[in-house]
């Protein structure tokens, strides 16, 4: 027992001594701290939080100077037994897309505060608490590499979020957290289903890096990608998955509306390029043109309706399914070009649509509407506010030299590899998302000044110096984004040789088959995939 | 100096970039800047970056003729395995022409705006936006890559956005940026689309690359292969000739440019006539090399050119507003552009640029100037006898008009005749089409020429119309009467600083087309030169081989200086001395007037079918969303919902019952017991008997 006590310190320090357990726990020490705090010293907690978020990111910076290329998940690794009867493990590592992951949610945290002050009034005390919570379900998301670990992050992650958007929402909130509920409920059911099967297949690990090396069968693969692939569309969000989307970003708060639009979607995304592509390579290749479609119909029909929303936030929300359509096209074309430039989008689209849901909740703040018929020459009233918003649209719609721009060409350029078709109904989006925005800049900056009621003064120091970060953000990426696509690049490496690996495995059963050695063809599998798809 | 001008000319673009930045940053952030720093600043850097592009012609000029090409490498943007991009910029003798064009021009216009803009609030924001627009413009011209041209392809198309909508509180100006923006994007996705096939034609050869000089090497790998069916360089040229119908007003897309005429007026000068529209010929003589190997790509180009070159001159019959004559005029001299590169002939077209540059930069300048002196009315119905109130502005603006009507020996002659000649040479010796097409281009400068007088007469003949009160109010309706409460109106001629650049233009539309006199006058004088313009592009544009001079050039040369020169006389009389019997004319046709002067109701059409098509589209997929999608979800909801009603009213009722009925059993008995406790010990002790009896009897009983 004594010895236990003594052991406990080193082990833990040896346990702290892994900067991704640091940057997991972090944010916990800071609820625990603030628990403390009584609820009405509202600025005491504000600044705790603030600099727990800060120190976060300033920590976060530690794994990208320390980061050492590879292209494999081998980057900081820690591996603990945990659940012993089960074989589950606490295994941590990152490779250059989840380090990035990383250090966009620790940077984005202290800027969605920042950002949003004053906005929250009620209950800030749980309301910075929900906040640490969902910072330390984040970083686990991207960092765990055990499947139930991963899970287990992924749930800790949601609830706060729950909360976020169901108590300090907007009139709405109730019917959109309940739907946020319901149809990220329904994804993580299937998820769970479908690591427990893995988990007993493979016999009884849920190590991903043993599981890479396992193989299911193709028929088991398809449902087993299918289940996942339901729980990550929700997130993404993809068509027709989506409509929970606009709700609860146009009830979320705004520090909510950052934090999902910022983080929450790429975890859809991630899911797929981390799990999803290279567990069932199979399935991946045989669903390509489907979940092409699929992402293609998203980037035209996100655009389409975002042009004819009469509500910012919702015009932003849409925007967003068009946006993360391009960067489920880059992933799933399958080739180096564009799957490096489907994920630098993922952290373009954070930037972005998470300044400009900041632009539009600092407008909030003041009038109390989102409406786009409330406004008119704004541009006259607030300047400044005006320039930021210009410069975000501009990296919206992917100008060049804004960080928009490479990721967007970049996509398109590898999609027409793969699909010349694809890449042009994709490169559409250019001029639908030119369209809404500038549509949305002339309604609500151009015309004849407009003093919507409670439209005070222009940002104060606090706003331009959160806005100010978002805009170097942009050009940074745009004009020296070098260090950050090699990053992406040399992770799409390895995913892609699994697949290339398949692929030629898929070329020898073709031959064996002919000489009648194999069991079940894949190409067998076609017209399964076709009924399911035909499904509405 | 060679040394200085290969390592220093990033110098160019990035000048105009320090004085965005030094007079941007302050302004964004609210601070008011002084009119004498703010210009100080925009119009030193563009001297600086002109004199820069000086040094770069004659470092270039000192060079033997195979050495004029050097690329300036600033970094690394984007390298991946498949693809490495660079920001770097490349000199030759095509980018140091656009080099000089774009500053020398943006100078002056620069200069120009410190007189046209010298009383608006908003000075420091206007003059940010020219230097960021010659920013981007520089690096379109200077760009390496195919790719670093699209970014200043874009990057001006930004900028003529914020300047169109510059006085953005009126709020048709603010519609026109978005317009000319989104036509605009419409066509980028048409380059963006040929670039895109360009890579992957040659990525399947084994050649990606979209650097010009290493594109000008492998080019010739492109030629078996196929997209659709179609030959791919085709198919490449095609896409990218549709971003050049977008940026550069060609049909079907011209429709934003007229109304891109919201903006300031040095912004027509600069971005919509001399500079950032030339963007779609400059990038065809760029990629010459790969559109002479598609001879169907240069018949589209040669066909819409001279479609366009036509229709813009007429319509340009119709319009009141000074200004937006002088934009179908841009429109339709831009068509003549690319008629000379669809023919082939893309020094043509670069040399018609330049004289175009010229002398459109000048007759928008005289515009704006004649827009000043007549306090900001710019419909001609309202001016004439400008003559006399502004003396330097009309003796420059009819000079531009004669150099744009094509009269020996002004610029326009010796740029637009060069065209036409090459057009009819490929009709002889290639596909006859051109013949047709070389007819629409005659047909189009008959019609140059007289709408350019009427323009001319209108505007500063006869006497002044905007004090007559039934003009004005023919003009702007009876209850818009701007002037009638300050009395007359009397015009006045421009400070210096305005009369300064149309000067100078207009020397230059004077002097212009020397620079490329052709072979056959040369050699009529005993020279061999094909025209120095010419010989200076050669490196980049090859020169094309001499057929032998015909007396047939010589022909139409003086036809087409003949035909404009009755043009012009019948313009002039048309609004002089005829003027009745044009307005009988047009009453006598009011169907022909009304399509021209409604300019063939493009517009309305396109309104009718795209915008409203495309708002009605959506709304049916949010329609989608929320009738379909959304009411399964709410359906699985509802059902939710009421399944917990269901096992709400089993709580309830059920196991609640279960739970209260035993509360309250326990509650009653509790109740009935606490009797029992009256503090009396005697009933206590009876008790501890009763007690111990039962347990007696209980005992027995067993």
């Amino acid at each position: 027992m004594t010895e236990d006590i003594i052991n406990f310190i080193p082990q833990m320090i040896s346990f702290f001594s892994n900067i991704l357990n640091v940057l997991i726990f972090f944010p916990l020490l800071g609820v625990l701290i603030i628990a403390f705090v009584p609820r009405e010293k509202t600025q005491v907690l504000k600044a705790l939080a603030l600099i727990f978020f800060l120190l976060e990111a300033f920590f976060s910076l530690h794994i990208y100077f320390h980061f050492t290329n590879t292209g494999v998940i081998d980057q900081f690794m820690i591996n603990l037994p945990w659940i012993g009867a089960w074989n589950i493990h606490y295994l941590l590592g990152i490779d250059g897309v989840s380090m990035l992951l990383v250090i966009l949610t620790a940077f984005t945290m202290p800027l969605a505060l920042i950002g949003t002050w004053n906005s929250v009034g009620q209950g800030i005390k749980f309301y910075l608490i929900s906040l640490l919570f969902l910072e330390t379900g984040m970083v686990g998301v991207f960092c765990a590499l055990d499947l139930f670990l991963f899970y287990v992050f992924w749930e800790v992650m949601l609830i706060p979020m729950y909360f976020l958007i169901g108590i300090w929402g907007g009139e709405n909130r109730v019917y959109a957290s309940l739907k946020f509920f319901i149809y990220t409920m329904a994804g993580s059911v299937l998820m769970l289903v479908a690591l427990l099967y893995l988990y007993f297949k493979a016999g009884r690990t849920f190590n991903l890096l043993e599981l890479y090396n396992y193989r299911l069968t193709s028929m088991a693969q398809l449902w087993v990608f299918g289940a996942l692939a339901f729980a990550f569309a929700i997130k993404v969000p993809l068509f027709p998955f989506h409509t929970w989307l606009p709700d609860a970003h146009v009830q979320a708060p705004t520090a909510g509306s950052v934090i999902l639009a910022g983080v929450l979607l790429k975890m859809g995304t991630y899911g797929f390029f981390r799990f999803a592509i290279p567990l069932f390579p199979d399935a991946t290749l045989y669903l390509q043109p489907y979940l092409i479609g699929i992402a293609l119909i998203g980037i035209v029909y996100g655009a389409l309706v975002a042009m004819v929303q009469p509500d910012m936030k919702k015009l932003i929300a849409y925007s967003s399914v068009s946006h993360m359509g391009v960067v489920m096209l880059g992933l799933f074309s399958l080739n180096q070009t564009a799957m490096t430039g489907g994920l630098y989008q993922m952290l373009n689209h954070a930037v972005s649509t998470g300044a400009l849901f900041l632009l539009v909740g600092m407008l909030y703040d003041r009038t109390h509407t989102r409406m786009i018929s409330d406004y008119s020459g704004l541009a006259r009233l607030m300047p400044v506010y005006t320039v930021f918003f210009m410069i975000i649209t501009l990296s919206s719609i992917g100008v060049p030299l804004t960080n928009g721009f490479v990721g967007e060409f970049l996509t398109l350029l590898g999609t027409f590899q793969a699909n010349r078709a694809a890449a042009i109904i994709g490169a559409t989006g250019v001029i639908l998302g030119a369209v809404y925005m500038l549509w949305l800049v002339e309604r609500v900056f151009f015309g004849e000044p407009k003093h919507t009621h409670g439209l005070g003064a222009d940002l104060n120091l606090r706003e331009v110096l959160v806005m100010s970060v978002m805009v170097f953000f942009v050009f940074w990426m745009g004009i020296y984004p070098k260090p950050l696509l090699n990053k992406l690049e040399r992770a799409t490496e390895t995913v892609l040789l699994k697949l290339e690996d398949e692929r030629e495995m898929a070329l020898l059963t073709e031959q064996s088959s002919v000489t009648g050695q194999s069991g079940t063809h894949w190409s067998d599998l076609r017209p399964l995939v076709l009924s399911l798809c035909k499904m509405p | 100096m060679e040394d200085f001008i290969k390592n220093y000319c990033w110098l160019i673009p990035v000048l105009p970039l320090v004085g965005f930045v030094f007079n941007g940053l302050p302004t964004a952030v609210g601070i008011k800047l002084s009119r004498a720093y703010v210009y100080t600043v925009a119009c030193g850097v563009m001297l600086l970056s002109f004199l820069m592009g000086v040094g770069v012609f004659f470092t270039l000029k000192a060079l033997p003729e195979t050495a004029r090409e050097f690329t300036n490498l600033v970094w690394p943007w984007i390298h991946l395995e498949a693809i490495q991009l660079d920001i770097a910029f490349l000199i030759d003798p095509l980018s140091s022409v656009m080099i000089l064009v774009v500053t020398g021009v943006g100078f002056l216009i620069h200069i120009y705006s410190t007189g046209y803009m010298r009383e608006d609030k908003d000075y420091a924001r206007f003059f940010t936006y020219l230097n960021l627009f010659c920013f981007m413009m520089l690096i379109l011209v200077m760009g390496d890559n195919l790719m670093l041209l699209f970014v200043g392809w874009e990057g001006v198309g930004l900028c003529s956005y914020l300047l169109i909508g510059f006085w953005y509180e009126h709020k048709p100006n603010g519609v026109a940026g978005m317009k000319a923006f989104i036509v605009n994007r419409i066509g980028d996705f048409g380059f963006m689309v040929g670039m895109l096939a360009l890579f992957w034609a040659l990525y399947n050869t084994g050649h990606a690359t979209l650097t010009f000089t290493k594109l000008k090497t492998v080019v010739w790998f492109l030629q078996p292969q196929t997209i659709l069916g179609v030959s791919a360089v085709t198919m490449i040229c095609l896409c990218l000739f549709v971003g050049a119908t977008g940026k550069s007003a060609q049909i079907p897309l011209y429709v934003w440019l007229p109304d891109a005429m919201a903006g300031p007026t040095p912004v027509s000068a600069l971005i919509h006539a001399a500079t950032m529209v030339t963007a779609g010929v400059y990038m065809i003589a760029r990629l010459n090399f790969l559109f002479t190997l598609s001879p169907a790509a240069l018949g589209a180009v040669a066909t819409i050119g001279a479609a366009t070159a036509f229709i813009g001159a007429t319509i340009g019959f119709a319009q009141n507003d000074i200004k937006k004559v002088l934009a179908y005029s841009t429109v339709s001299q831009l068509g003549y552009m690319f008629l000379a590169l669809g023919s082939g002939a893309y020094a043509a077209g670069i040399f018609h640029l330049t004289t175009h540059a010229f002398f459109k930069a000048c007759l928008f300048l005289g515009s704006g100037s004649v827009i000043l002196g007549m306090h900001h009315e710019q419909d001609m119905r309202l001016m004439g006898g400008l003559k006399k109130y502004m003396p330097i502005t009309f003796m420059t603006f009819l000079t531009a008009t004669i150099a744009i009507a094509g009269i020996a020996p002004f610029a326009g002659f010796f740029s637009k005749d060069e065209i036409l000649w090459q057009a009819f040479a490929r009709a002889v010796h290639g596909p006859k089409v051109y013949y047709f097409l070389w007819a629409l281009g005659v047909l189009g400068a008959m019609g140059t020429a007289f709408y350019m007088l009427r323009c001319v007469t209108l505007t500063f003949f006869g006497t002044l119309r905007a004090n007559d009160k039934k003009t004005r109010e023919l003009v702007h309706g009876p209850h818009k009467d701007h002037h009638g409460h300050h009395g007359d109106l009397v015009p006045h001629e421009q400070p210096w600083n305005v009369t300064l650049p149309l000067v100078v233009l207009a020397l230059l539309s004077l002097v212009g087309g020397f620079l490329n006199v052709p072979y056959i006058i040369t050699h009529f004088f005993g020279g061999h030169s094909s025209g120095l313009f010419n010989e200076w592009l050669s490196p980049v544009i090859p020169l094309q081989a001499h057929h032998e001079v015909s007396s047939l050039e010589w022909v139409l040369m003086f036809k087409s200086v003949l035909v404009a020169a009755v043009c012009m006389y019948l313009g002039y009389k048309a609004y002089t001395s005829w003027q009745t019997g044009v307005d009988r004319f047009v009453k006598k046709f009011p169907r022909i007037y009304d399509a021209v002067y409604n300019k063939y109701y493009v517009d309305e059409f396109y309104h009718a079918v795209f915008v409203r098509g495309v708002l009605l589209f959506n709304k049916c997929c949010f329609s989608v969303d929320r009738y379909i999608v959304d009411a399964l979800v709410n359906l699985v909801g509802r059902f939710g919902a009421v399944y917990s009603d269901i096992i709400g009213w089993f709580d309830n009722f059920f196991v609640d019952g279960l739970v209260n009925g035993s509360g309250s059993i326990t509650d009653f008995t509790g109740a009935q017991l606490k009797k029992l406790q009256t503090g009396n010990i005697q009933h206590y002790a009876y008790g501890a008997v009763l007690g111990v009896v039962v347990v007696m009897i209980l005992k027995i009983l067993m």
